[in-house]
């Protein structure tokens, strides 16, 4: 089968029934999307999918036909998205683990919606558990990239 | 000015334990030399200059023994030792060290004799020191109890001091310039003319220097990183995915494994049927290890998929079955047998207490047991190889790591190389090492390849050592519009008594942590009394983030707010008017004025107000709630705390918000319960905090007006579930008196 990860075409020869988180972590060695619960309850493998924020613990790689980006896809230090930036500003992380999923449930929130409400943003980031307790900065963070982004 | 501290020359390297514990001197061999572990690691032309920082060609690396989990302790350590090094923020490589006696947590025991926190009292400071000097002996490098600043604050400023003066006296011998002429900047030496001597290539000759009688360290006033805003130093690659904890590391010809074992903790295997899963593909082996097996495949998924079709036989726990037959051992230990402490006793509490007569008041309160479930379940990669093993994990204790790793494979502790690594998150579960064993089990029946083994969620969740659950039983008399009388008996299992069982010792005397939080609190009650019962082991337990104080906060203080109320007095003015302590009775007024006490809200709303004093931090939250249709809406949280300087204010205010998350959020929603003697929960859709959506808007105050220096990961914790339980009660009228509160109120 054929995935496309960060513009990268790889060939796997897989189960298809293997979620993509664990193609990209054990076949792939992409280990950006974290495993958290494996339920998809927590958040922490979030992926993009054709531009979607996707669980990539519960999606099969087989069903995955459009191309991937993940946080390393994302941005770079030498090249931020605007919502790393923002992260890096606001010094969000504290363990950091739950944050790729987070910043990639933002990145792909904020491009389908420039002009967010709190309310939105607050519903829109409340699947993504962190146990360390980042809620108000990410909070902080999401208003300051949508303001960033050009919306507000 | 800066304040000149003496070392005494051959133990400046373990730092001013040797001043602050001087007391004891004598009394026990206190001036053994440690070795320095970075000695044995040098090639010519490196240097080591104190177990803290090591200068070679390539640069600069400063040493960060105590383990990061979130809380910034690597760059904490660092600014500490880059502060009095002169060097530039980020100028620099951190490395965690390996274990080594020298790099003992003098501040971790210093809290663990009965003396409250504020006692400032001759006894109680030489008790401290002992703990000093205990925590050297036994090498304890050790992270917890909010202790890493505290520990480092003067160790690690005195090694970036000497460093610095050896570098300088270096410098002095090559350009035969005096000492007192040369100055330093961001890692260079600058001569009288402006020449810049990098610190690089000045470690070899830094090395043949004397070490120096004293050092002054710098005023505060002089400081440049510490007190200022600092970027964290991993703050970068954690917002771009690129960090590696654990569970990320790969390694050529590595093996992915995961274990399965009887979530009837100590009950063992009987049988294991494992046609069906070593069929499985992409399995290379399944291998036996102590109470289950281990699964070793291609692949960590592939491990997973296996291990869920192993059929085991578990074997009976040793421990009751369910949570109510637990409770029913909790509520029958309070017995004159089961008494542990009574280290608070004042006035004549049965006294007052019979004389009130039907006037008393008395309740019954609960917490339950709750998981640590860190976001990165546990790992850790193993290689056994020639008689040695190679370790790469996350671990708040690495030389209890060490032996115990070494003892199942029946080597030598020095044939145990511990690669520390970062961890996404711990709350208190890495100061064990059971995970870390049945890695190394596994890598011995599997020996030459690095094995990576991986708990599913479902194991982490099923194999914790919870918080120990505890019940009070809370009587008191109110006389005059003031709380007069107040006994408090708690019930719980032993944190301590559990963890020093599974390191094969016993821990003698009363523990404190059955009380912490609730004895020791600065309140003059006339009548005051808190009992300790401990209730005999049923599931082993361990210390999570706070401790007992997780517990106990919410026990002393929701029924302190009872007695308030039942006297018709103000919560905040009548905690202040009992306050025997003065910091503590800052932060109350801090608090009060932060959150507008006293002022009118609108209907349906309401504050509640707690305090608690841990290790060694008086804090003081108010919490406000709505009720609304869809249910209580915690609105805002004002936090006002006193840990003397606070040395990183954007961290320190990251550490007093998740620790107040964390307070409410299992406050509000978890608990771990049992049937057939195994937790129900298994993973996150049943054990839960709250989610962004119902997180408050939290405001942070810290006062710094005391000379002393404290950590903050764990003392926001305690008041924030007594905040919001006294807080619902201000908006509804109903008194919770059982944690989690969502079985008797519902939160929108
Ligand atoms: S690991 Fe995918 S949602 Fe938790
Ligand atoms: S930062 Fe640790 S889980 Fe979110």
């Amino acid at each position: 089968m054929r995935l496309v990860v960060n513009g990268q075409p790889h060939e796997l020869d897989l189960e298809p029934e293997m979620p993509l988180l664990w193609a990209l972590r054990d076949e792939l060695g992409i280990t950006g999307p974290k495993y958290g619960c494996g339920v998809g309850v927590c958040g922490a493998c979030t992926v993009h999918v054709g531009g979607k924020a996707v669980r990539s613990c519960s999606a099969p790689v087989g069903s995955v036909k459009e191309p991937v980006t993940t946080i390393e896809g994302l941005g770079t230090r030498e090249s931020l998205h605007p919502v790393q930036k923002v992260w890096i500003e606001l010094q969000v992380a504290q363990c950091g683990y739950c944050q790729s999923g987070q910043i990639m449930t933002a990145a792909a929130f904020l491009a389908g919606n420039r002009q967010p409400t709190d309310e939105q943003i607050d519903q829109a980031m409340s699947a993504n558990l962190c146990r360390c307790g980042t809620y108000p900065r990410i909070r902080a963070a999401v208003r300051r990239a949508a303001a960033a982004l050009g919306g507000r | 000015m800066g304040r000149v501290r003496t070392i005494a020359r051959r133990t400046f390297l373990i730092g001013t334990a040797a001043v602050a514990g001087g007391l004891v001197v004598g009394a026990i061999a206190y001036h053994w030399p440690l070795k320095n572990p970075l000695l044995d690691d040098l090639d010519e032309g490196d240097a080591a200059l104190t177990p803290y920082v090591r200068i070679d060609r390539n640069g600069i690396t400063i040493i960060t023994p105590r383990a990061d989990l979130g809380q910034g302790a690597y760059s904490m350590q660092a600014a500490l030792v880059a502060e009095e090094l002169d060097v530039a923020w980020g100028s620099f490589s951190v490395e965690p060290g390996l274990p080594s006696a020298a790099y003992y947590n003098g501040a971790v025991l210093a809290e663990g004799f009965p003396f409250a926190a504020t006692n400032d009292g001759f006894l109680a400071n030489r008790a401290r020191g002992m703990g000093g000097v205990i925590s050297k002996l036994i090498g304890l490098q050790i992270t917890g109890g909010s202790s890493t600043v505290p520990d480092g604050y003067e160790k690690l400023r005195m090694a970036g001091a000497v460093a610095r003066q050896l570098l300088l006296a270096a410098a002095a011998k090559q350009t035969g310039v005096a000492v007192s002429a040369l100055r330093t900047q961001d890692g260079e030496v600058i001569t009288p003319n402006g020449d810049r001597i990098p610190y690089r290539t000045l470690g070899a000759a830094a090395a043949q220097m004397r070490a120096p009688s004293h050092v002054t360290l710098k005023d505060p006033t002089e400081w440049r990183l510490l007190g200022q805003p600092m970027q964290r130093l991993d703050i970068a690659e954690k917002s771009t995915g690129v960090t590696k904890y654990g569970i990320d590391l790969r390694f050529p010809g590595m093996v992915y494994a995961t274990v399965r074992t009887n979530p009837r903790i100590g009950g063992g295997m009987l049988s294991v049927d494992d046609a069906a899963a070593k069929a499985a593909k992409g399995v290379i082996t399944i291998v036996p290890i102590t109470g289950g097996v281990g699964v070793i495949a291609d692949n960590s998924w592939r491990a997973f998929q296996a291990a869920a079709l192993l059929q085991p036989q578990w074997g009976p726990a040793p421990y009751p079955s369910t949570s109510s037959e637990i409770w029913e051992n909790v509520a029958a230990s309070f017995t004159d047998d089961l008494k542990d402490s009574r280290f608070k006793n004042e006035g004549n509490v049965d006294g007052a207490i019979s004389s009130a007569g039907a006037q008393a008041l008395s309740a019954e309160y609960r917490v339950p047991f709750l998981a640590h479930a860190a976001l990165e379940p546990l790992n850790a990669i193993v290689r056994f190889d020639e008689g040695a093993l190679a370790i790469w994990t996350g671990t708040q204790v690495p030389r209890f790591l060490q032996e115990a790793a070494a003892k199942v494979a029946g080597i030598h502790a020095d044939d145990v190389t511990l690669h520390a690594q970062i961890s996404g998150g711990s709350f208190g579960r890495r100061l064990e090492t059971d995970y870390v064993v049945q890695a190394v089990e596994v890598a011995i029946a599997y020996p030459g390849v690095p094995v990576k083994m991986t708990w599913t969620r479902e194991e982490d969740m099923t194999h914790d050592f919870p918080r120990p659950l505890a019940m009070a039983r809370a009587r008191g008399v109110v006389q005059n519009g003031q709380v007069h009388a107040y006994a408090l008996d708690i019930a719980s299992p032993s944190v301590s008594a559990s963890q020093t069982s599974r390191l094969g010792a016993s821990l003698p005397g009363p523990d404190l942590g059955i009380v912490a939080g609730a004895w020791d609190q600065p309140f003059a009650i006339p009548h005051y009394r808190v009992t300790g019962y401990r209730v005999p082991e049923t599931v082993p337990v361990s210390a999570w983030r706070s401790v007992g104080a997780s517990a106990n906060g919410f026990l002393h203080e929701c029924f302190l707010d009872e007695l308030i109320h039942a006297a018709g007095a103000d919560p905040l003015r009548e905690r202040i008017r009992l306050c025997t302590d003065d910091a503590s009775r800052r932060v109350l007024e801090a608090v009060g004025e932060m959150s507008g006490w006293g002022t009118p809200l609108a209907a349906g709303r309401g504050r509640g107000l707690a305090f608690t004093l841990s290790f060694g931090v008086p804090v003081a939250e108010v919490v406000e709630v709505t009720n609304t249709p869809a249910g209580i809406t915690i609105d805002r949280v004002f936090v006002a705390c006193e840990v003397g300087r606070v040395l990183d204010p954007v961290n320190f205010e990251s550490q007093v918000e998740g620790g107040v998350i964390w307070g409410l959020g299992h406050a509000m929603n978890a608990e771990i319960t049992y049937a057939d003697a195994m937790p129900e929960q298994t993973n996150f859709h049943q054990f839960y905090g709250m989610n962004l959506g119902q997180a408050p808007v939290i405001v942070v105050q810290a006062l710094e007006t005391v000379h002393q220096v404290r950590g903050i990961g764990e003392p926001p914790v305690p008041p924030a579930a007594p905040a919001l339980a006294n807080a619902i009660f201000a908006a509804t009228g109903q008194r919770v008196r059982e944690l989690p509160l969502r079985k008797h109120v519902r939160f929108a």
